[in-house]
C-alpha cells in the first residue's frame, strides 16, 4: 500500500462516521425544516408535505419563541463576559508572584468543569433552595431577605447564570493562564522601571498581548453558552412563567416531547445562524480593532 | 513597599486570600453533596442547612442501589462511555496521523472543510439523526448512544497537531526497509503517539459520560438510560429526597473526578492544544 493509498484508508473510517452521523444529518436538517414532519409522519411518511418556510415564519410569530430567544441572549449576555472576567481574574491570581500552592488552586478551580452538568444542577438546585438552601442562609447572615431563586421569574436565570459561571469558569482559566505565561516578563520589568502602577501595566501590556486569546475564549464561550439545555432542564424545567425556557430548551421541547420535528429543525437552524452571525460580528470588530 | 504602594505581606494576604475564598467556593458544593449524600433521609431540609451528617449513613446508597436501580445506570454509563472511548481513539488516531503525516489526494481541501464544519452545533444533527437511526433499528439501543461519538473532528484535530511533530526520517526507513503501512503505524507512530492518546481518550471518556442531551433522546427505555438521564429523571420525581439525590449525584460526578484528578496533566495539556495554538 503506498503511503497516498494509505492516508485515504486511515481517514476513510473517522470521515465516514462524521459524514454519515453528522454531515448528512446537517443536509438533512435543512430539508427537514422545511416540512411539516410531524407525529403522523413518523407513523406514516406519505403525511409529510413540503411547507418552505412556514415553519420558519411561524417561529418568527411565535412568543415562546421569542421569549426562548430572549432567555437565550440574556443568559450569553450577561453569562459570558461575568464567566470570562471571572475566569481572567482568577488566571492573574494564579499567575501572580505572590501565590502559595499554585497547582492546588489550579485544580480545585477547575474540578467543578469536569463534573457532570446534570448531577451538579441537582446539588445547586438544593443550594439555591428558598427556604433551606445555602445561600439563603448565607444572605440571611448578612442581613438580606430570602431570594426565591426558582420561583420568582426575575430571579431564576441569575440563578442559572451564577451556576454557569460557577461551573465553567476554570476552563477558560486555563487557557488565560497560559496566555499569560506567554508574556515575556521583561516587559513588565521595563514598566516598572518606568513607574507604571499594575493597573496600567494591565491595560497596557497584559491585555494587548492576550487579546488574540481573549477573542478565542469569547467565541467558544458564546458558542457554548448559546447552547443553554441541561442547566434549566434540571433545575427550573423552563419556569418559572417559562423565563428559563431557552433556545435549545425550545427545540427539545418541539422535536421529541410533541415531535414537531420540521419545527425543531427549523429552530436548530435558527439559533445556528444566531451563533455564526453573533461570532462572526465579535471577529469583524476585533479586526477592526486591530486584534488578529 | 512595592508598586502598587502597599507592603509586601499585604499584597502577599489578598493574592492568597483571594484565591483561598475562590477555591472554597469551588469546592464546597461538593464536599456539601458529599455530607449531604451521607446524611439520613430528611436530616438536609432543616434551616439551617446541617453542614455535616450528625450520624453519617451509607443508607442513602443502599436504596440508589437497590430501589432505583443505580446499579444499571452506573454500568449503562460504564459500557457506553468505555466503548465510545475505544473506538473514538482508534478511528480520530488513524484519521489525525493520516492528516498529519501521509499526503493524499485532497487532504488540505477535506481538512478545511472538516473544520469550518466545526462551527455548527451537534444539536442542528439531532432531528435527522433521531429519525435515521429509527430506520435502522438503532433507537432504544448502546449502540444508538455510540454512534454519533465514534469520531470526532475535535479529536482528528488533536491528534493531527501532535502526529505532525513525528519526524519524516522515523517513517521512511522503515519504507525503505520494506515495511507496510499498517505495521508503521502500529509499531512505530502508535507508542509515539501515546501521550496524546490519553489525553484523547479522557477527552472522549469525560466528554460521553457528561453528555446529556442526546442520551436523553436516544434512551428512553428505562432500563438503558445512562447515569446523566437517570440522575435527571429521579430528581424530577424525588425532589424531596435530597441525600437520596446527592448520593445520585456523587455517583454521578466521583468517578470522572477521578480520572481527571488522575489524570490531570495530560487533560490540562490538551485543551490548551486544542485551543490556544489553534
Amino acid at each position: 500500500m503506498k503511503p497516498s493509498t494509505a492516508g485515504w484508508v486511515f481517514a476513510a473510517p473517522a470521515l465516514s462516521v462524521i459524514g454519515v452521523f453528522f454531515a448528512v444529518p446537517v443536509l438533512a436538517a435543512l430539508a427537514l425544516s422545511l416540512t411539516d414532519f410531524d407525529i403522523y409522519s413518523l407513523a406514516h411518511i406519505e403525511n409529510l408535505r413540503f411547507v418552505a418556510f412556514d415553519n420558519y415564519l411561524n417561529l418568527l410569530r411565535n412568543p415562546l419563541f421569542w421569549s426562548a430567544l430572549g432567555n437565550t441572549l440574556y443568559f450569553v449576555a450577561v453569562g459570558v463576559p461575568l464567566s470570562i472576567a471571572v475566569s481572567l481574574g482568577a488566571a492573574l491570581l494564579l499567575h501572580s508572584r505572590l501565590a502559595w500552592f499554585k497547582p492546588l488552586f489550579r485544580t480545585a478551580f477547575f474540578a467543578p468543569v469536569v463534573t457532570t452538568v446534570v448531577a451538579v444542577a441537582v446539588i445547586w438546585r438544593y443550594l439555591l433552595h428558598t427556604r433551606y438552601g445555602l445561600i439563603n442562609w448565607g444572605l440571611a447572615q448578612l442581613g438580606i431577605d430570602p431570594v426565591d431563586w426558582l420561583g420568582d421569574p426575575d430571579w431564576a436565570m441569575p440563578a442559572i447564570i451564577l451556576f454557569a459561571v460557577w461551573k465553567n469558569f476554570g476552563y477558560n482559566m486555563i487557557i488565560f493562564l497560559a496566555g499569560l505565561q506567554a508574556i515575556p516578563e521583561d516587559l513588565y520589568e521595563a514598566a516598572r522601571i518606568d513607574g507604571a502602577s499594575p493597573a496600567r501595566q494591565f491595560r497596557h501590556i497584559t491585555l494587548p498581548i492576550l487579546g488574540p486569546v481573549l477573542l478565542m475564549v469569547s467565541i467558544l464561550t458564546l458558542a457554548g453558552y448559546f447552547q443553554l439545555f441541561a442547566e434549566p432542564y434540571v433545575i427550573t424545567q423552563g419556569g418559572p412563567l417559562q423565563s428559563t425556557v431557552s433556545v435549545l430548551y425550545l427545540m427539545y421541547e418541539e422535536g421529541f416531547k410533541w415531535w414537531n420535528l420540521g419545527n425543531a429543525s427549523a429552530v436548530a437552524f435558527l439559533l445556528f445562524v444566531l451563533m455564526t452571525a453573533t461570532t462572526s460580528a465579535l471577529m469583524w470588530i476585533a479586526r477592526r480593532k486591530g486584534v488578529e | 513597599m512595592n508598586d502598587a504602594g502597599m507592603p509586601a505581606w499585604l499584597a502577599r494576604a489578598i493574592v492568597n486570600g483571594l484565591l483561598i475564598a475562590l477555591a472554597a467556593l469551588s469546592v464546597a458544593p461538593l464536599l456539601w453533596m458529599l455530607a449531604v449524600s451521607l446524611m439520613q433521609p430528611g436530616e438536609a431540609s432543616a434551616f439551617p442547612p446541617p453542614l455535616l451528617p450528625a450520624s453519617p449513613t451509607l443508607h442513602n446508597y443502599a436504596e440508589l442501589f437497590s430501589r432505583m436501580g443505580m446499579g444499571r445506570y452506573l454500568l449503562n454509563s460504564f459500557l457506553i462511555s468505555t466503548l465510545v472511548t475505544a473506538i473514538a481513539v482508534l478511528l480520530n488516531t488513524l484519521a489525525g496521523y493520516a492528516f498529519a503525516k501521509l499526503a493524499f489526494a485532497g487532504r488540505e481541501r477535506v481538512f478545511r472543510l472538516l473544520l469550518a464544519a466545526l462551527v455548527i452545533p451537534a444539536q442542528v444533527s439531532m432531528m435527522p439523526l433521531f429519525l435515521m437511526l429509527k430506520q435502522m433499528g438503532l433507537i432504544n439501543s448502546y449502540a444508538g448512544a455510540v454512534v454519533p461519538g465514534m469520531a470526532g473532528i475535535f479529536g482528528i484535530f488533536l491528534v493531527r497537531q501532535y502526529a505532525r511533530s513525528i519526524p519524516d526520517e522515523l517513517l521512511e526507513a522503515p519504507r525503505i526497509d520494506g515495511a507496510g503501512e499498517w505495521r508503521i503505524f502500529f509499531q512505530i507512530v502508535l507508542p509515539v503517539l501515546r501521550p496524546i492518546l490519553v489525553t484523547l481518550a479522557i477527552f472522549s471518556f469525560l466528554g460521553a459520560w457528561n453528555d446529556f442531551m442526546w442520551p436523553l433522546i436516544v434512551l428512553s427505555d428505562d432500563s438503558l438510560q445512562t447515569l446523566p438521564v437517570a440522575l435527571a429523571s429521579l430528581s424530577r420525581e424525588h425532589v424531596q429526597d435530597n441525600e437520596m439525590m446527592m448520593a445520585g449525584s456523587v455517583v454521578t460526578v466521583v468517578p470522572v473526578l477521578l480520572l481527571f484528578l488522575a489524570l490531570q496533566r495530560y487533560y490540562l495539556q490538551g485543551l490548551l492544544v486544542g485551543s490556544v495554538k489553534g
